[in-house]
């Protein structure tokens, strides 16, 4: 090292600030950020490949498993899909279902996120509560829907479960619990000095900043720009529900952790509104295993933001193609922006506050000719032989292998 | 702006018994409805074999022993645990139980096979 | 009798036994305001053992003498400093006028060790660790030592043990001291660093800061240094500005120093779960903003009051 003050740190792929890899290389003078090399791609499973090989209910347990913790979002999100190519009108009680486990979701999701974005700033004590308070909705959901994560509530055409009279009363004292916790860590957040002194002033990403780059969920809403699936394009049972759409206009991590918090709150009021206004009926139809040809895009606001699906299906038992667009993929670009200028010991907080979920995001491969500067859509085939003369090329050969997955036999 | 906002619950904290269950000590009841092991019922069985059809995972497999007796072969390594399964079956022959202390040593042990022994 | 005082009690041996009891008493209370169980007893005792059979892997550019050195180093002027602390009574073991600056001396070498051995192990995390810790250094310095010579300035003595024997002879003395008590608790804080004060050893950040490369016995000396170091500013401490209960005789003179020693590692772990971690640009700014004004005021107090008493 010629210049002991200028040089590069490899945040990740493992380090103890992420939750899962990713690969940061930050260029550092002394303890501030020059600059950030962004890479994806640890975590990529194939999964949108082998979507196309499973028949539709098949993969609604396999999109299920895109990530843990916004799984319901998920499976949602490409059962709509579904629904919307099948022209299948889903009964009001299997939508109002679905609404319920997916703001228990979100309550989940915030929670863990706030013992997270505790940890990153080595605040261990809010971890531990807020974890301990999330066990609450943890055993509500298992009780619901017979797992802790992974719910698999969502069927083509419906819900799988119902959900009895007991179980209401469990989620209704289970609500008041959190409320009044949640109030507790919103004066937390807002009062305690230190929290303040390492939140404020942040990770600043501005309103202009934030629609260029493409921001979305509470990374956007903490900017002031109100945008919100479930407002904009009501789906499920949200038309029916009222709830407001929580804004901040300070624009750095402490906005979003005020966002998360508030969001908390609305979403015990939707879900007291749900429980009060489910109607009765049956909680699923019949749908024929062949989806007739179309496409559809679903939309569905997950806990990180907005979560796109694209199906597309030709007549037949299997999906032709599933694309699918996770929230953290829009939010990563911005961490650049807003690491400019900023301290080494922000970085986790700003990374944390974005809320990352790289086993979503892990789905676009893009290959760059970086000397010509455009760019080329390869086709499977193609792809595949690039790989193998990528491999060859350095020393690797797979033609020995020709083994090829038994699903059914 | 207050320092040490947190001082009240830490405090109420000290003086009560903490949260943590003592597990391996304390056993948990998980609720009614879990998904845990799966438990198959040969004499139910007709052979359609919808459950191979639709499991996501490969796990079960289904095979003929005589005349209208069926042998269900589980992977436990294997299977996600969704209960499509329970679903798919006409004949009510699968079932969840509440077991989720799965561990085994071998994994010769996660192969069930269940057949009908009458 | 000297060798025997000097090897097992107050010597080596007690301090690393009472050292690790001290890191078993600051996790637990952690844990219990956390609604956790915490560890057993014997939780430090097993970590230590363990990390001696561990094997130790050395960066191949790093600096092999004094990677190794830095431990044994810490280890030994933690050690050494114990010797002019008294613990029950108020003789220590050795003592002359002006210890107590050699004392703090002596808590300053660690620090010094830590961003030796985190220099020379050449690993980004390490070196990026290891300047944290000198920087930290800069910032609560000063406030500690004004906070403890304020009391030493009232007594009119630089050494440990006229110090505790001039507050027992005047009791009631050493309530002036309670600003000064305050100051070197929170500087404290930044000498052990623990949170808020914690910068040099990020986990989150530069995962283990000047610790990083260390594994096995250096590691477990390291931690050993960490725990003695808690014991040592901590009866310092005691012996500074809680100076009363001093004449009861061996037992019960150890046992009031143990509540003592007890009742403010009970006050660091309550620091340690109160506050998040400062950034280090802002614990400096805190430092020399308001720690060090506020240690200012305390050594205004302690001189008028010299003045009048004199009179």
């Amino acid at each position: 090292m010629h210049d002991t003050h200028k040089f590069k740190i490899p945040v990740g792929p493992q380090h103890p600030s992420l939750k899962e890899p990713e690969s940061f290389s930050v260029a550092l003078k002394g303890e501030k950020i020059l600059g950030i090399d962004i890479r994806l791609g640890y975590n990529h499973r194939g999964i949108e490949k082998a979507c196309e090989e499973r028949s539709y209910t098949q993969d609604l347990y396999l999109i299920e498993r895109v990530c843990g913790i916004c799984s319901h979002s998920h499976s949602t999100c490409f059962v709509q899909a579904v629904e919307e190519i099948a022209k299948v009108e889903v009964p009001q009680r299997a939508l109002y279902i679905r609404t319920l486990i997916g703001e228990l979701e979100r309550i989940h999701s915030h929670f863990l996120w706030l013992g997270i974005a505790g940890h990153e700033i080595g605040f261990d004590t809010l971890l531990m509560y807020t974890w301990r308070d999330r066990e609450i909705v943890m055993d509500l959901l298992a009780a619901l829907s017979g797992n802790r994560v992974n719910y698999g509530i969502n069927t083509i055409g419906g819900v799988r479960r119902d959900i009895k009279k007991e179980d209401i009363k469990e989620i209704l004292k289970g609500m008041d619990t959190l409320e009044e916790r949640t109030l507790y860590y919103i004066k937390i957040a807002t009062e305690e000095v230190t929290m303040i002194k390492r939140l404020s002033g942040v990770g600043k990403l501005s309103k202009k900043d934030a629609l260029r780059l493409g921001a979305v969920g509470p990374t956007a809403r903490a900017s002031g720009i109100n945008r919100d699936v479930r407002k904009d394009d009501p789906y499920a049972a949200y038309a029916e529900v009222s709830f407001k759409v929580i804004t901040d206009d300070h624009c750095d991590v402490y906005a979003r952790a005020v966002v998360r918090l508030k969001e908390l709150l609305e979403s015990f009021s939707i879900i007291r509104q749900i429980l009060e206004k489910m109607p009765e009926g049956p909680v699923a139809v019949k749908v024929p295993r062949k989806i007739p040809a179309g496409e559809a895009l679903s939309r569905y606001e997950a806990p990180r933001g907005e979560d796109v699906h694209y199906v597309k299906s030709n007549g037949s038992e299997m999906p032709e193609r599933v694309k699918i667009r996770a929230p953290t993929l829009a939010n990563v670009q911005a961490v650049k922006r807003m690491l400019e200028d900023r301290f080494l010991a922000d970085l986790p907080i700003v990374v944390a506050a974005i809320d990352p979920c790289f086993s979503c995001t892990d789905r676009m491969v893009e290959i760059d000719q970086i000397d010509s500067g455009e760019r080329r859509v390869l086709v499977w085939q193609e792809l595949r032989d690039f790989s193998i003369e990528w491999h060859r090329k350095n020393g690797i050969d797979f033609s020995g292998l020709n083994k090829k997955l038994k699903l059914r036999k | 702006m207050r320092p040490g906002r947190i001082l009240r619950l830490v405090l109420q904290s000290f003086f009560k018994k903490p949260v943590t269950r003592n597990y391996p000590v304390v056993k948990i009841e998980m609720p009614q409805g879990f998904r845990g092991k799966l438990k198959f019922d040969p004499k139910k069985c007709v052979g359609c074999k919808m459950c191979m059809r639709d499991c996501p995972a490969g796990a079960i497999t289904i095979s003929k022993t005589a005349d209208n007796k069926f042998v269900a072969e589980i992977d436990l390594a294997r299977c996600i645990f969704c209960a499509q399964c329970v679903d798919s079956c006409m004949k009510k022959a699968l079932e969840m139980t509440k077991e989720f202390e799965l561990g085994a040593l071998k994994k010769h042990d996660l192969t069930v096979i269940t057949k009908d022994d009458s | 009798m000297v060798l025997f005082q000097i090897l097992v009690f107050p010597g080596v041996i007690f301090l690393a036994v009472f050292g690790m009891f001290m890191e078993f008493v600051d996790r637990k209370v952690y844990a219990r305001l956390q609604n956790r169980v915490g560890p057993p007893w014997f939780q430090p005792f097993a970590d230590f053992i363990k990390l001696l059979g561990k094997e130790e892997l050395i960066p191949e550019q790093a600096n092999f003498r004094m990677f190794r050195l830095m431990p044994l180093f810490s280890f030994t002027s933690v050690a050494t400093s114990f010797l002019y602390i008294p613990v029950w009574g108020t003789h220590s073991l050795l003592s002359f006028n002006g210890d107590v600056i050699v004392v703090l001396y002596l808590l300053t070498l660690p620090t010094l060790a830590f961003f030796i051995g985190g220099w020379y192990s050449t690993s980004l995390y390490a070196r990026i660790g290891s300047v944290r810790t000198l920087t930290q250094l800069f910032a609560y310095e000063v406030p500690l030592f004004m906070g403890i010579l304020a009391s030493a300035l009232l007594a009119d003595t630089w050494s440990i043990s006229e110090i505790t024997l001039f507050y027992s002879r005047h009791p009631w003395y050493w309530a002036s001291n309670i600003i000064g008590f305050a100051v070197s608790l929170v500087a404290l804080l930044g000498k052990l660093e623990k949170v808020p004060f914690d910068i040099p050893e990020a986990e989150t950040e530069i995962v283990a800061g000047a610790f990083t490369e260390y594994g096995g016995r250096h590691l477990a000396f390291f931690r050993l240094t960490l725990d003695i170091e808690m014991v040592v500013g901590c009866s310092l401490m005691a012996a500074v500005f809680l100076p009363f209960g001093l004449g009861f005789g061996m037992v019960w003179g150890f046992l009031v120093y143990l509540l003592k020693i007890l009742f403010i590692v009970m006050l660091l772990s309550l620091a340690r779960t109160l506050f998040a971690r400062l950034r280090i640009d802002q614990m400096i700014v805190f430092c020399w903003k308001y720690l060090a004004p506020v240690a200012l005021i305390q050594l205004l107090v302690n001189l008028l009051l010299k003045g009048v008493l004199v009179q």
